[in-house]
């Protein structure tokens, strides 16, 4: 382009990467620590696009994405729709359920080569299965970001995450995290723990005995069922949701129970460093899992996180559809 | 595009001259812009930006008021994105004050084919309504594919296609010097 062309490009060279690897985001597992500084640097930038009257660039214009979304969703596909339209995407919405071919009985492969045919550049899926993104990964030439699959991963929830605490901390590395409740449900937890151990955060995981997958320790994080022990000295708390439509059985008592002894309370809190921030992904179950107290504290970060997530999927949206790093040398300059 | 694959060719100007064209230009802007009082400048993303605060700070000692001094990042608005590679990074945008019914003195250290000043200029009107937009350039090297040209320009370079012209600012590159590079095999 003539910024490229106009001068000679002659800067010290970048230490960090301009690109990332992948022409998608299946999770934060494979992801380097330099992407993913890349991907919170690159959500920064965009944030103030939110703060002007004219909330749209041209960036994506002419590109188009398909929201894919097999389970329910509010503010995932909330935010996705809102950062297709901000960067002048094109976008289709399909939910699936009532009156789709998914409940005529179409097989998800069947379903991805009837988008494929209206040559979509990118695709947002949601699916109560694990795998489901990697799956359309490979069998679609569109990229393919996964806005949560099953108990797996959900990526853009731990980038939004990382970006509110980054904003709140000015850094990652060496912050004790606490992320706590049910674990082994939680793909909300999986991606957090793989972004901020790689990230060189120190990661606690706590729940009770039933909610704590089992060599959950072999994802870099440390475990425990001792809230109160867990929160002393923490810098970021972090409250997963009651999954309670993914619990075949009870696996605790009473939700009274629960919040007495998992419960995040201003006196809990409180145990924490002074400066610590409640972080929690919504839709809160208030009284279970955090007090209103302090979900509505200023020790809460719960509606940064919901701000940030426009511009970290905006972040990704432009990350995966602008040039090409495999393409070959730019012609220019 | 890297480094070693240019051939330094000439360098055609120095600190000193680099120094006077600026004056020069704050000058010619002093006796140009009847509008001084709502004058603002928004320098583009890399070397616009030294050159905006230069201008701004000369103006402001020719005629005892400050000016505002923005930066643009265009990356957003580029009309080739999706072929270029690497991609550029994006960066901040900074404009703290109201473009609205000012005149901006957009600023960029090379005008060459007229993409980027485009895009610049999109990027403005976004963010408001100026009264008006005015193009300052420290060298102009010919060569436009879009019909755009500046109000001020520090030196006009006729230069080959092949050549590269390279702008050094202290700020961004430790001197004040502007290169002609010329790419080996040409």
């Amino acid at each position: 382009m003539s910024g490229a062309r106009d001068k000679a490009d002659l800067t010290p060279a970048r230490q960090t990467i301009s690109a990332l690897r992948s022409k998608d985001l299946l999770g934060i597992e494979h992801l380097e620590a330099e992407e993913i500084t890349l991907l919170l640097d690159t959500a920064e930038s965009m944030r103030s696009i939110a703060e002007r009257q004219i909330k749209k660039v041209p960036a994506l214009r002419g590109r188009m994405v398909v929201n894919l979304f097999f389970e329910p969703s509010t503010r995932t596909r909330f935010s996705f729709e809102t950062a297709e339209k901000w960067l002048s995407a094109d976008s289709l919405n399909f939910s699936g359920g009532k009156g789709t071919s998914v409940e005529k009985g179409e097989s998800l492969l069947d379903t991805a080569r009837t988008l494929q045919a209206m040559s979509p550049d990118l695709i947002v899926v949601r699916h109560s299965s694990a795998g489901v993104p990697h799956f359309l990964a490979r069998h679609l030439d569109a990229g393919v970001i996964n806005a949560g699959d099953g108990a797996h991963e959900h990526p853009t929830q731990a980038l939004l995450d990382a970006l509110t605490i980054r904003s709140r901390f000015g850094r990652l590395e060496g912050l004790r995290v606490v992320i706590a409740g049910d674990i082994a449900h939680s793909r909300v937890a999986r991606s957090n723990v793989f972004l901020l151990t790689r990230m060189g955060a120190e990661v606690t995981v706590c729940g009770p005995p039933t909610l704590l997958p089992p060599r959950v320790e072999e994802l870099g994080a440390k475990a425990t069922t001792d809230f109160d022990h867990a929160v002393e000295g923490a810098d970021v708390v972090m409250m997963l949701r009651m999954q309670l439509e993914r619990q075949k059985h009870s696996l605790f008592p009473s939700k009274r129970e629960y919040f007495a002894r998992y419960g995040l309370t201003a006196e809990r809190l409180a145990r924490a460093s002074p400066e610590a921030i409640a972080m929690h992904p919504g839709p809160m179950n208030r009284g279970v899992e955090i007090s209103s107290e302090v979900a509505d504290s200023p020790q809460s970060v719960i509606l940064e996180q919901v701000a940030n997530g426009v511009p970290v999927r905006m972040a990704v949206l432009y990350l995966l559809l602008t040039g090409r790093p495999w393409e070959g040398e730019r012609e220019g300059a | 595009m890297t480094e070693a694959l240019l051939l330094k060719k000439a360098k055609i100007l120095d600190a000193e001259r680099i120094g006077r064209m600026i004056d020069r230009m704050a000058h010619e802007i002093a006796e140009r812009q009847k509008d001084l009082a709502g004058l603002a400048f928004v320098g583009i993303r890399t070397r616009g930006v030294p050159l905006a605060m230069r201008l701004a700070e000369r103006l402001s000692d020719l005629v005892k008021t400050p000016f505002p001094v923005g930066t643009l990042d265009i990356t957003l608005y580029r009309d080739d994105l999706s072929t270029v590679a690497p991609q550029p990074l994006l960066k901040k945008t900074e404009i703290e004050f109201d473009l609205n019914d000012r005149a901006v003195i957009l600023c960029d250290d090379v005008l060459y084919t007229g993409r980027t000043i485009r895009a610049a200029l999109d990027g403005v009107i976004d963010l408001g309504r100026p009264r008006a937009i005015r193009l300052a350039v420290l060298i102009d090297r010919g060569h436009r594919e879009f019909p755009i040209e500046a109000n001020y320009v520090g030196k006009s370079v006729p230069t080959a296609q092949r050549e590269v012209i390279k702008v050094m600012f202290r700020e961004t590159d430790a001197a004040d010097e502007v290169w002609i590079l010329e790419r080996p095999g040409s």
